[in-house]
C-alpha cells in the first residue's frame, strides 16, 4: 500500500516543523548569521537615499541566500548523520514527497528568517520592505532557493565537504534567481512603472516552477545508492 | 514459494565487487543469521532486500514482488532495525511513532493503540512522552525495534542490532527478536555474534566477499563449532 504523495510530504514537514520549534537549530543559527551580516553592512555603508535603495536589494538577498544555505546544509546533514534519511527512503512513499516535505520546512525557516532581515533592514537602513508586491519578491525569491537548495543539499550531504560544496554548487544556479530577485527589489524600491519589475516577478515564477519540476523528478536519482 | 528470494545478485561500487552472484531463498517464518567479517557484504545484502541500495545486477523477489520495479509494495512489507537506532531525537516516542504511523499511511487511532501495546511490551509505556535525546541506547534500541515493528511488517531486517548494547539490553533485545519470530515474522540478522545466532536464529549464513560460504540449520551449530568454522573458513 502507498501513502499518498500529500500524506506523506505533510507528515514530513510537520515532523521537520514540531523537531524546529523543540530545537531552533535551523532558525537560530541562520537567524543570528543574518542579523550579524545586515549588521555589518549597515555600519560599512554609508550612504544617501537613492544609493540605499540601490544597496539594499543587495543586503537583503546577499543575506538570505548565505543564511538559506548555512540552514539547507543543516537539515538535511541532520537527516543523513542520524541515518533517518533511511527511514523516509524503508517507507511505501514516492521519493518525489520526501523532496516535498523538507523543502516545504526549509522555505518557511529561511522565509521567517527573510522576514526578520527585511525587519532589520527596514530599521537600520530606513528603507520600506514591507509593501505587498515585495513580499510576492520576498516569497517568490525565498522559494526558488530553497527548491534548488533542498535538492543539491541532499546530493552534497553524502560527501564530507558538503559545508563547503553546498554553495559551490548552488550559487551558479541561483544566479538567474538571485538576478531576477535583486532587480525586481531594486525597480519595486526605487518605485519604477509596473512594466520594469513585473517581468523581473514573471522570470522568478518561471524560475521557481521550472526548478520545482526538476527538483521533484531529480530527487529520486539524488538519494539513489 | 519462498518470501525472499535471489538470483544471481550482485552488487559493485565503482570495479569493486561486494556481492557476487548470490543466489539465496529464505522461507516465510524463518529467523535466518548472517555472519560475515567486516567488508563481507552483510550490509549491503540487507540494504539491497530493503530497496536502499540498487543491485548492479541479478533480481531480487519479496514476497513475489520483484525489486526495483515493485519496491513500494515491497517497502511496506519490510521492518529494518540498523546499528543507528534512526529515530528523532527532538521527537518524543509517542510523536516519532506517530510520525513513522504516517509515513506508512496506518490509520491513526489504531497506530496509536498499536504504538502503545508496543511500548508497554519493551518497558517503554512510562516513558511515552519523553524526547528521545533523553533515552539510553538501550532504550533507543528497543524504540527502534517498535518503529520497526509498527506496521505489521512480515519481514524484519535487522543488522548488527546488538551493537553498543550493555547485558541487560541485549537480553531485552533478543527477548524482542525472540516474540517476533514466534509471530511467525521472517527474520534476517546480521550480526558478528556467534552465540546470539546460535539462539535465535533457525538457519546460519555465513557471507565471505560477497559469497555464501556456509549455509545450515542452526540446530546443526552450537556457537563453538560456529566460531571454529568461522575462523577456518573465513580469512582474516
Amino acid at each position: 500500500m502507498k501513502t499518498p504523495f500529500l500524506a506523506a510530504a505533510m507528515a514530513i514537514f510537520r515532523k521537520d516543523a514540531l523537531a524546529e520549534s523543540r530545537s531552533r537549530e535551523l532558525i537560530g543559527a541562520m537567524g543570528l548569521f543574518a542579523l550579524l551580516d545586515v549588521l555589518i553592512f549597515s555600519f560599512a555603508l554609508e550612504l544617501n537615499r537613492e544609493a540605499r535603495i540601490e544597496a539594499v536589494s543587495g543586503v537583503l538577498w546577499v543575506t538570505i541566500i548565505f543564511a538559506s544555505i548555512l540552514g539547507l546544509n543543516r537539515s538535511m546533514a541532520m537527516e543523513r548523520d542520524q541515518g533517518n534519511l533511511d527511514v523516509l527512503l524503508l517507507a511505501p512513499l514516492p521519493r518525489s514527497a520526501i523532496f516535498t516535505g523538507k523543502l516545504l520546512g526549509n522555505f518557511l525557516f529561511t522565509l521567517l528568517v527573510g522576514m526578520a532581515v527585511a525587519f532589520v533592514i527596514t530599521i537600520l537602513f530606513n528603507v520600506p520592505l514591507f509593501s505587498e508586491w515585495l513580499l510576492m519578491v520576498l516569497v517568490m525569491g525565498t522559494a526558488g532557493f530553497t527548491i534548488v537548495g533542498t535538492l543539491l543539499a541532499a546530493m552534497t550531504a553524502q560527501t564530507r565537504a558538503r559545508e563547503t560544496l553546498l554553495p559551490i554548487v548552488m550559487l551558479p544556479l541561483a544566479v538567474p534567481l538571485l538576478l531576477a530577485a535583486v532587480r525586481g527589489t531594486t525597480y519595486i524600491l526605487s518605485e519604477a512603472a509596473q512594466g520594469e519589475w513585473l517581468p523581473w516577478l514573471s522570470i522568478l515564477a518561471v524560475l521557481d516552477i521550472i526548478y520545482l519540476v526538476l527538483g521533484i523528478i531529480l530527487f529520486e536519482f539524488v538519494v539513489e545508492e | 514459494m519462498p518470501l525472499i528470494e535471489t538470483e544471481d545478485l550482485t552488487k559493485s561500487f565503482g570495479y569493486v565487487p561486494v556481492i557476487k552472484r548470490l543466489t539465496l531463498k529464505i522461507e516465510r517464518g524463518e529467523c535466518v543469521a548472517l555472519l560475515g567479517a567486516n567488508g563481507s557484504g552483510k550490509s549491503t545484502l540487507l540494504r539491497m532486500l530493503s530497496s536502499l541500495s540498487k543491485a548492479t545486477g541479478g533480481v531480487i523477489r519479496i514476497g513475489g514482488w520483484e525489486l526495483p520495479r515493485e519496491a513500494t509494495s515491497i517497502r511496506a512489507q519490510i521492518g529494518m532495525v540498523a546499528h543507528k537506532p534512526l529515530l528523532y531525537e527532538n521527537l518524543t516516542a509517542a510523536e516519532n511513532l506517530q510520525f513513522f504511523g504516517r509515513l506508512y499511511h496506518l490509520d491513526p487511532v489504531k497506530n496509536k493503540i498499536r504504538a502503545d501495546i508496543l511500548l508497554e511490551q519493551v518497558g517503554l509505556a512510562r516513558r511515552a512522552n519523553d524526547l528521545v535525546r533523553t533515552f539510553s541506547r538501550g532504550m533507543q534500541q528497543r524504540l527502534s525495534i517498535v518503529r520497526a515493528l509498527l506496521h505489521d511488517p512480515d519481514i524484519l531486517l535487522l543488522d548488527e542490532p546488538h551493537t553498543g548494547l550493555d547485558q541487560r539490553g541485549v537480553m531485552l533485545l533478543n527477548e524482542l527478536i525472540m516474540a517476533a519470530r514466534a509471530e511467525g515474522r521472517t527474520i534476517l540478522m546480521a550480526t558478528h555474534e556467534f552465540n546470539h545466532a546460535a539462539l535465535l536464529a533457525t538457519r546460519i549464513l555465513i557471507l565471505e566477499r560477497g559469497s555464501m560460504i556456509l549455509d545450515r540449520p542452526a540446530a546443526d551449530l552450537d556457537s563453538a563449532q560456529l566460531a571454529a568454522i568461522f575462523a577456518e573458513q573465513v580469512s582474516a
